[in-house]
């Protein structure tokens, strides 16, 4: 299919994409990668009246790491992520989610800006900013990621809010990511990432939920001391699943659990 | 008669430089000057009732040629879409299906109006401008239902749900069960499937105006047909009507029928004067391309304690979609077929084709056969758990054994030797070895499991004498060989490859039967300016059937260039020796002529008394029986009983479809076929939401075609038993992997999950269906 | 409106004013005449479309030509250096890596990109690699050969193909 028709602008500068937002006003959106975007305007679920084609600002597509925490830039690529001594050594998990992103082709082209603006809550990079903590960083202001996803694709950006970087803490820790699906490439059914910070452990859920979402329950559950299954038991109220068409809610709850427990296993055994 | 030497040999395809570097020529290739874009605006309801249609704002749009409704193309077309007047049923219905709906659409994506545009961007955007007024009504989705006396209908004008009822009743059922220890019942069904060939469909019409001339270019696996029904829909005679297929991105069945956009691209064109181009996108084609299975079987099995095979009773219903498929009824086959390669006393079957607000289905890889073989391997499988017994050796004990073999529908197997390829299967899986890990791994809480699959498929389509009665058509098939005057030569035939490799298998053929260079022989198909009338390429017909009337029109090239031979050598006829394309009198091999100096004679001056000029022929080949290749195939599996994730160990395959002309082609066709059935087993299936009609996998993000990784490695092996019927001695190998394939892994994964006493699983074995199953098993 | 690219096509340079929707499989098909790449799912899913931009493989159905403006293209009509196929394109007609040949240019396509990040992938690198492509003939069998046998031809080892050339000269062999 063939998309709807939009102006098209290629600001070089963050500011200049801000103006451009507002002179296009709510129907404008911001593009990356474009590898969520366009398919969705292809199908004519997303018809955007304009493109703010933020490809060419300089400077977004860096990753610097200072004390104690990374931060990426929005036009930083899946690809860039899976090749970044930097985030090798800083916060492998993202790497290793990045390895399960798309494709090559997708992960040649799409960004982490672009995931987290997206706010898919199968966007795998969304479930770990929001257990680390991390924090989203437009051209106005900064988000901390726990208030950042809102609702089903919606998140707290303004109209005019660029995201400009993300800033995870460093998380050196034991780690593992289980994506959960039938084939390959395909986005998640069910998605558990574990990494340890400190002396305990943070859990994220993706496509759990409407939004993406942290393992509150579990991480008490493994802080009081219990068992790697004991604690995925308690993954049931820390999620809340729909059913699709590929798989049902009741299903998925129970993946959680048995991923949860799995993924926990899978990263004190890789110690 | 040559000495085989390109027959047989592992010989690299010649369709492919093209292909591997840009330069095929698909039907979105096509480009005309001056060529308008069709662009189908289809009804996104099941069953609506059209009040009206506005295609005002569509009109003003610029860039928009025209914006035609059925009212416009009334008086264009002649008569409906075509369906094959398949097999006698006690009841039947056939109603008239139009390209296009005037009153009431009966599916989704059903076309109701088509916009003309100069581009297809400007096309697609005004589509969404034509304003339809639909009244939504009930859509009938649930076979069962739609049986049922007074069902919501269809359609409106019919008056009930039922497109065919018959029966196919073979020797004395009740006296089969009165002598059973064992009688078990078992549902089994076959969702429906996208073909999803990669390159969907399209065409370019065009029409020349105060001519009645036209060309459409298709992407097709039956160029003669579409000519005979869109031709004969427009008024265009096929002296006038050309129809051209160039490369076929794929077909599996999902391309033999005329459709809709082609006539409404042709009659499009007519009316605008304008060559037209509909190129399909997949959202539509995952709507509007017929669909493949979609049938529920009830069966009940008879057996003695001992494993003796004794009847077989089962009912087929078959969803037909809202109108038929021009072959819908030939998956009908499956009854005739369901005893698979078993000797039974009794099987009674029974056929319902049933109307729903769905695409049609049609022919789709196997199209009969791959559910014949899953219902009838499932029932042994079911059979030997129920008496404690091998699967193995409950095949091994009912297997036919001597050959031809009259079926209990009179259908003739010609050949076959099924316990070698079970054999051999066995032998290359180890299976003792792997019956051992199972026990061992089920002792750690591991579940493996073992599916045979022993298949026999009918292929070949087909003797004249079978399917004259059942169908009303003669599926032969045509070739013409043309000897120019320098020696090399052109074949054109009726059949069109859609990824088979005939430019390279026809042309090994060719150079052997006259012996002559295997680089001098042209192979073409699909163009009807260019090609004998044929019925093209499906049911795995295109070697047994074509092929063979290559072999017949060779036989007369020869025959003539003996007596050009023996004219020029001043000898009897019968004294002429053809060896490897050269001719020469018998004990005089030293001084002979090839093929080629006997076809440059043949155009030139002093032929014999009352010869024709040329070197040439055409054959038509009508089959005296089908051909049955047959197999065994035996998967090995784990399913993770938290998850109910599948993986597949092993895959090994024996398969048999008589000779071989090409070892490299056989095992790529069987990688796809068999790739289809292990996709069938585990992933694809068309969802709609039952109420509604909607479809819940209207793109490929959500209908299931396999990458590489879920792909196992397979462990092919070949048996050879060459039909008796023709004289290649071959069969057919387009789709005995998918055949063979989507029960191999249905009984490897009921086998795994034997410890919890599951004893059936549908298809596509869900890793949530897996769960759910286990976990009501467990509780 | 339309606006100016200039994007560099297998060495050529084009200057168009395109729409900006104009994806860029279209551009390289209906502008630039390259019918080798083509279209067979909307949605990124199967990678028939894939070419490179800059060397790097994508998708170019979820691309608009704007965003490719200034970069470098190179299809699979560019793959092929005077008159010399690629290995991979060596490798897949030697092991009989494709049927219809539709979603040939695409495998092609990723397959060189992967072997040029990785030239010896294993089996698992394979599959990761062309994860994004689909093909509906083959059962992906005979790709993953090709693609072993033209990481070998390009290390420099000689892989014995599977077929046989043929040419007039060539003599056929036995199964």
């Amino acid at each position: 299919m063939i998309t709807a028709a939009f102006e098209y602008a290629r600001p070089g500068s963050v500011d200049e994409a801000q103006s451009l937002l507002t002179k296009y006003g709510d129907d404008a959106k911001v593009i990356a990668g474009g590898q969520s975007l366009i398919p969705l305007m292809r199908l004519r679920l997303s018809q955007p009246t304009a493109l703010i084609d933020i490809q060419g600002i300089p400077g977004l597509n860096e990753v610097r790491r200072d004390n104690g925490s990374v931060e990426i830039g929005a036009l930083v690529r899946h690809v860039d992520i899976q090749r970044s001594a930097t985030l090798r050594d800083t916060l492998p998990i993202l790497v290793e989610m990045a390895n399960d992103v798309g494709d090559n082709q997708v992960r040649n082209l799409g960004t982490i800006g672009g995931v987290i603006a997206h706010g898919d809550a199968a966007g795998d990079y969304n479930s770990l900013a929001l257990m680390l903590d991390a924090e989203i960083i437009t051209n106005r202001r900064r988000h901390q990621a726990r208030d950042f996803f809102r609702d089903i694709f919606t998140t707290a950006l303004d109209h005019d809010e660029v995201v400009t970087a993300v800033r995870f803490p460093i998380a050196t820790g034991r780690f593992a990511y289980t994506k959960f699906r039938r084939r390959l490439y395909d986005w998640a059914i069910a998605g558990v990432a574990v990494q340890e910070v400190g002396s305990s452990w943070r859990v994220g859920y993706v496509n759990l939920a409407r939004t993406p979402r942290r393992g509150a329950s579990v991480e008490r559950a493994l802080a009081g001391g219990a068992s790697a299954a004991d604690a995925a038991a308690q993954s049931r109220s820390d999620i809340d699943p729909t059913g699709d068409v590929r798989a049902t809610a009741e299903y998925k709850r129970h993946l959680a659990e048995v991923l949860t427990s799995r993924t926990l296993e899978k990263a004190t055994m890789a110690a | 008669m040559a000495v085989t030497s390109m027959i047989g040999a592992r010989i690299q395809r010649r369709e492919d430089p093209k292909l591997i570097t840009g330069h095929g020529n698909f039907i979105d290739d096509v480009n005309l000057v001056n060529m308008a874009h069709m662009s189908v605006v289809r009804s996104p309801h099941a069953h609506a009732r059209i009040r009206s249609i506005d295609t005002s704002a569509a009109l003003a749009a610029p860039g928009v040629v025209a914006v035609l409704t059925a009212a416009d193309f009334k008086g264009v077309f002649l008569g409906p879409l075509p369906v094959t007047n398949s097999f006698v049923a006690d009841k039947k219905q056939v109603p008239e299906q139009f390209p296009i709906a005037a009153e009431e659409a009966a599916y989704a994506g059903e076309p109701v109006a088509v916009v003309i545009a100069e581009d297809r961007y400007v096309a697609d955007d005004a589509a969404q401008l034509v304003a339809v007024d639909y009244e939504p009504l009930p859509a009938v989705m649930d076979l069962e239902k739609a049986m049922a006396p007074g069902s919501p209908l269809v359609k409106s004008d019919r008056p009930d749900n039922i497109g065919w009822d018959a029966a196919f009743p073979a020797g004395d059922i009740d006296a089969a069960f009165a002598e059973a220890d064992v009688v078990l019942k078992q549902r089994i069904g076959q969702q429906r499937l996208f073909p999803t060939a990669m390159e969907t469909r399209g065409c370019v019409a065009d029409y020349i105006p105060y001519d009645n001339r036209c060309t459409l270019w298709t992407s097709t696996q039956v160029p003669h047909f579409i000519r005979l029904f869109v031709g004969g829909a427009l008024g265009v005679p096929e002296s006038q009507f050309r129809v051209v297929s160039h490369d076929v991105g794929g077909g599996f069945g999902a391309k033999l029928r005329p459709y809709p956009e082609e006539y409404l691209a042709t009659a499009a064109s007519k009316i605008t004067e304008r060559p037209v181009k509909w190129i399909e996108d997949r959202t539509e084609s995952l709507q509007a391309t017929t669909q493949g299975r979609g049938q529920l079987y009830d069966v009940e099995v008879a057996a003695k304690r001992d494993g003796t095979l004794l009847g077989l009773k089962f009912t087929q219903l078959l969803d037909i979609g809202a109108y038929h498929g021009v072959f819908s009824a030939f998956q009908v086959v499956a009854c005739l077929l369901g005893g698979g390669c078993y000797e039974w006393k009794a099987i009674h079957a029974r056929s319902i084709g049933i109307f729903t607000n769905r695409m049609s289905t049609d022919p789709y890889r196997g199209a009969g056969r791959p559910e014949a073989t899953h219902l009838v391997e499932r029932i042994v499988d079911l059979v030997a758990r129920e008496i404690g017994m091998d699967p193995a050796e409950v095949r091994r004990k009912n297997f036919i054994k001597s050959f031809p073999h009259t079926n209990n529908f009179g259908l003739v197997y010609d050949s076959g030797e099924y316990e070698k390829s079970l054999d051999r299967a066995m032998a290359n899986i180890d299976y003792p070895a792997l019956r051992k890990r199972q026990e061992e791994l089920r002792g750690k809480g591991r579940y493996t499991g073992i599916g045979f699959s022993t298949y026999v498929e009918i292929c070949g389509l087909g003797p004249s004498s079978a399917t004259a009665p059942a169908a009303g058509i003669a599926l032969v098939e045509s070739s013409m060989v043309r000897v120019h005057p320098t020696g090399s030569v052109t074949v054109s035939v009726g059949t069109h490859a859609h990824g088979q490799s005939h430019e390279t298998t026809f042309a090994q053929i060719v150079a052997d039967t006259l012996g002559v260079p295997y680089d001098s022989v042209e192979i073409r198909h699909g163009d009807t300016g260019d090609t004998p009338f044929g019925y093209g390429t499906y049911g795995s017909r295109s070697l047994a059937v074509g092929g063979m009337a290559i072999m017949a029109s060779c036989h007369k090239v020869v025959e003539k260039a003996k007596k050009l031979a023996a004219h020029a050598f001043e000898a009897s006829e019968d004294d002429i020796v053809v060896d490897q394309g050269r001719y020469f009198v018998r004990g005089n091999p030293g001084e002979a002529k090839a093929l080629a100096e006997l076809a440059f004679a043949s155009y030139g001056a002093g032929l014999p008394e009352g010869m024709e000029h040329g070197l040439e022929a055409v054959s038509y080949f009508d089959p005296p029986n089908f051909v049955w290749p047959f197999g065994c195939h035996i998967c090995a599996v784990e399913v993770d009983p938290e998850t109910g994730a599948v993986s597949i160990d092993r895959y090994v395959a024996v398969d048999d479809c008589g000779n071989v002309i090409n070892p490299m082609v056989v095992d790529g066709q069987l990688h796809g076929g068999i790739a289809q059935g292990i996709s069938q087993a585990l992933f694809e299936e068309v969802r709609y939401d039952d109420e509604t009609g909607h479809m819940l996998t209207g793109t490929m993000l959500d209908y299931l075609i396999p990458t590489m990784a879920e792909m196992p490695h397979f462990e092919l092996d070949r048996t050879v038993t060459p039909s008796p019927t023709n004289e290649l001695g071959v069969k057919g190998i387009g789709e005995a992997g998918t055949i063979a394939s989507s029960i191999a892994v249905i009984n490897a994964i009921t086998d795994a999950l034997a410890p919890f006493g599951i004893k059936h699983v549908e298809m596509p074995a869900r890793p949530d269906r897996l769960w759910s199953m286990i976990k009501e098993a467990r509780a | 409106m339309t606006q100016p690219v200039a994007l560099t096509i297998n060495g050529r340079r084009r200057e168009d004013h395109v729409e900006p929707r104009l994806l860029l499989v279209h551009y390289l098909r209906e502008v630039a005449g390259l019918t080798g790449t083509h279209i067979a799912c909307d949605t990124s899913q199967c990678g028939a479309c894939t070419v490179l931009i800059d060397g790097e493989a994508v998708k170019s159905c979820s691309v608009f030509t704007v965003q490719a403006h200034g970069k470098q293209v190179t299809t699979i009509e560019g793959l092929a250096t005077d008159g010399t196929l690629h290995p991979v394109q060596q490798a897949f007609w030697n092991e009989h890596g494709l049927q219809c040949g539709f979603c040939t240019p695409g495998f092609i396509m990723a397959a060189a990109y992967l072997l040029k990040q990785n030239p010896s992938p294993t089996d698992d690198e394979i599959e990761r690699g062309l994860e994004g492509n689909l093909c509906r003939c083959t059962g992906y069998e005979n790709i993953k050969k090709a693609v072993r046998s033209a990481s070998a031809a390009m290390s420099g080892a000689t892989a014995e193909p599977s077929a046989q050339l043929v040419g007039s000269a060539a003599a056929p062999v036995e199964d």
